[in-house]
């Protein structure tokens, strides 16, 4: 089949050898891929911040597709159904999953216990191949496939996978009041679905903060917020919150930008350039202090691992709370389709660029170096045009 | 009377579809959240999925006593990487020596990577594969101006190399 190949940071291309993927276990599918996106955090693999990202890898855990086999033991699913797959893999039944933590999951990632299993995200989470390919397995398949509705849009259905309930689960995270003034950090896809949900949860001002103009214009559009570039309209990103906020700070802070930021020459040094921690934490540090005292930060964005440098003594001296996880993409799933079948949220609006899965290496690029006002690729593979 | 904080965000709700309508005074602390669920002897006794059979060596992390239900089938470890990443799991996921290996052995295999595609008889476009047609496409000035920078100073490098040649064979 075709298949995204890792080749190495940088590095990947489409190949056609790939073997097509089979049941290992009774609760497999397998599913021919219709839609599949790239993802801000596969980024993050794709420059080789990830460890444990092995050669031979396909990414992808953002995709929707037609079953076209069943494990002996699924039996609310049946081959030629179309389904949304969210990017946890959860067992349902583990301590974890009882509790909704379906991005925590006991039971489908031996490497690492921190995090649960996710589709094409590296050996550090589980080791499964992706849907930025024609076919994939899907574990669990009991668990978090989700047959898409009748009528909704296929380009809506595969953003439903991530980008809306975590974008949707860090404006929940942040505890949002009637009135708040909530600022997120990035105006990628999650920072801008972050933004637009806000307000979903009664914010009274959201300002957005980036350093990319198409993508400021973007999100005054999409999301109805105030949009500030910290390279052009401040001199310090804090300062200008707190002057915003008469000084108070603002209540609730969402970071969506994770390991890779921009803006600080110490992070972006020893992060990025050196590897002497897990990626570039300056939006998070610009977080912790720019929110008030007794705030939110609600923490998406990605990082490592490893460690990074945070300011954890303003975090006890303002008494701040840190909400941080993975989408609980299953918990959330019935709320969103509701917002999304009602026109409350536009996923399909973020995408600008639809390009076939033989040409994913200049897609990668495109989106990776921010050209061409990239905000969202989405891949089509020729399985797509099968009749579902 | 309605004070201008609350007439504002009666604008808002105007204005922005949906604006308010998950609004929850009780969500706060927030999600993620921490549900009682039995003491430990109830917890761990959860059922469990039947065990994925591995086929080829599946590395787990130390913290725990041994492979999960499912596992990935993505990329066995082989090879230097291989040996590396073995050696990184039996430090814990809390260890700088388990994720610095893994980079290194990350790394080791972007170099095998090569290595197997000559073997099958691929030779890797890595113009292609790093996306430089759409770099050409979309950003033809800044890849001239990097392939001219790149040009003068190869160029000062040869140039020095060759003087440096001739003043050696002078003495």
């Amino acid at each position: 089949m075709l298949a995204m190949n890792y080749r190495g940071p940088f590095r990947v291309r489409a190949d056609r050898n790939k073997p097509d993927p089979e049941i290992l276990h009774p609760r497999d599918a397998v599913v021919r891929v219709t839609r599949s996106c790239i993802c801000g955090s596969d980024l993050h693999l794709y420059h080789g911040l990830v460890p444990d990202t092995r050669v031979g890898m396909t990414f992808g855990h953002e995709f929707t597709g037609v079953v076209v086999e069943l494990g002996s033991e699924i039996t609310n699913l049946k081959v030629g159904d179309h389904v949304l797959v969210p990017f946890n893999i959860a067992c349902g039944s583990c301590p974890f999953c009882q509790q909704e933590l379906y991005g925590n999951c006991h039971e489908s990632n031996p490497e690492a216990t921190a995090v649960g299993g996710i589709f094409g995200y590296s050996h550090t989470a589980g080791g499964y191949d992706g849907g930025q390919a024609e076919y994939v397995r899907v574990p669990y398949a009991d668990i978090g496939p989700t047959v898409i509705p009748s009528g909704m849009d296929l380009d809506d259905a595969a953003l439903l996978t991530d980008v809306v309930p975590t974008g949707y689960q860090a404006a929940e995270m942040g505890g949002i009041q009637k009135g708040d003034t909530v600022v997120v950090f990035g105006a990628g896809p999650i920072g801008l679905m972050a933004a637009r949900c806000s307000w979903l949860f009664g914010a009274g001002r959201v300002i957005i903060i980036d350093h990319l103009d198409y993508r400021l214009e973007f999100a005054k559009q999409y999301a109805q917020c105030e949009a500030y570039n910290f390279m052009k309209d401040m001199d310090d990103p804090v300062v200008f919150i707190k002057k915003t906020t008469d000084y108070f700070g603002a209540d609730v802070c969402i970071d969506a930008v994770g390991c890779e930021a921009a803006g600080s020459s110490l992070q972006t040094i020893t992060g990025r350039k050196l590897m002497l921690q897990a990626g570039s934490a300056t939006a998070l540090q610009w977080a912790i202090n720019s929110v008030k005292k007794g705030g939110i930060v609600s923490i998406v964005g990605v990082y490592g691992p490893t460690w990074n440098l945070v300011p954890i003594g303003n975090v006890v001296n303002k008494g701040i709370t840190i909400r941080a996880n993975q989408a609980s993409v299953k918990r959330l799933l019935p709320r969103l389709i509701e917002h999304v079948m009602a026109g409350r949220l536009n996923p399909k609006g973020l995408i600008t660029h639809r390009v076939p899965l033989e040409e994913i290496s200049d897609a990668y690029h495109i989106f990776s170096a921010k050209r061409d006002n990239c905000i969202k690729p989405m891949l089509i593979p020729d399985s797509a045009s099968v009749a579902a | 009377m309605e004070n201008l904080a609350d007439s504002l965000l009666v604008d808002k709700s105007k204005t922005i579809e949906g604006w308010g309508v998950d609004a929850d005074p009780s969500n706060n602390p927030t999600y993620p959240m921490k549900h009682y669920t039995g003491a430990d002897h109830q917890r761990l006794a959860y059922e469990r999925s039947k065990q994925q059979m591995p086929r080829e060596e599946v590395l787990h992390s130390n913290e725990r006593p041994g492979i999960t239900r499912v596992f990935g089938t993505s990329s066995p470890p082989s090879g230097l990487s291989g040996q590396l990443r073995r050696y990184a799991f039996r430090f814990s996921e809390g260890s700088s020596a388990h994720w610095l290996t893994l980079l290194a052995a990350d790394r080791v295999n972007v170099v095998e990577g090569i290595f197997d595609d000559l073997r099958r008889g691929h030779i890797p476009n890595i113009f292609k594969e790093r996306g430089w047609n759409a770099e050409w496409r979309y950003n033809r000035k800044g890849v001239i101006q990097k392939a001219a920078v790149g040009a003068v100073l190869a160029t000062a490098a040869v140039t020095f190399l060759i003087l440096r040649n001739r003043r050696k064979k002078s003495v």
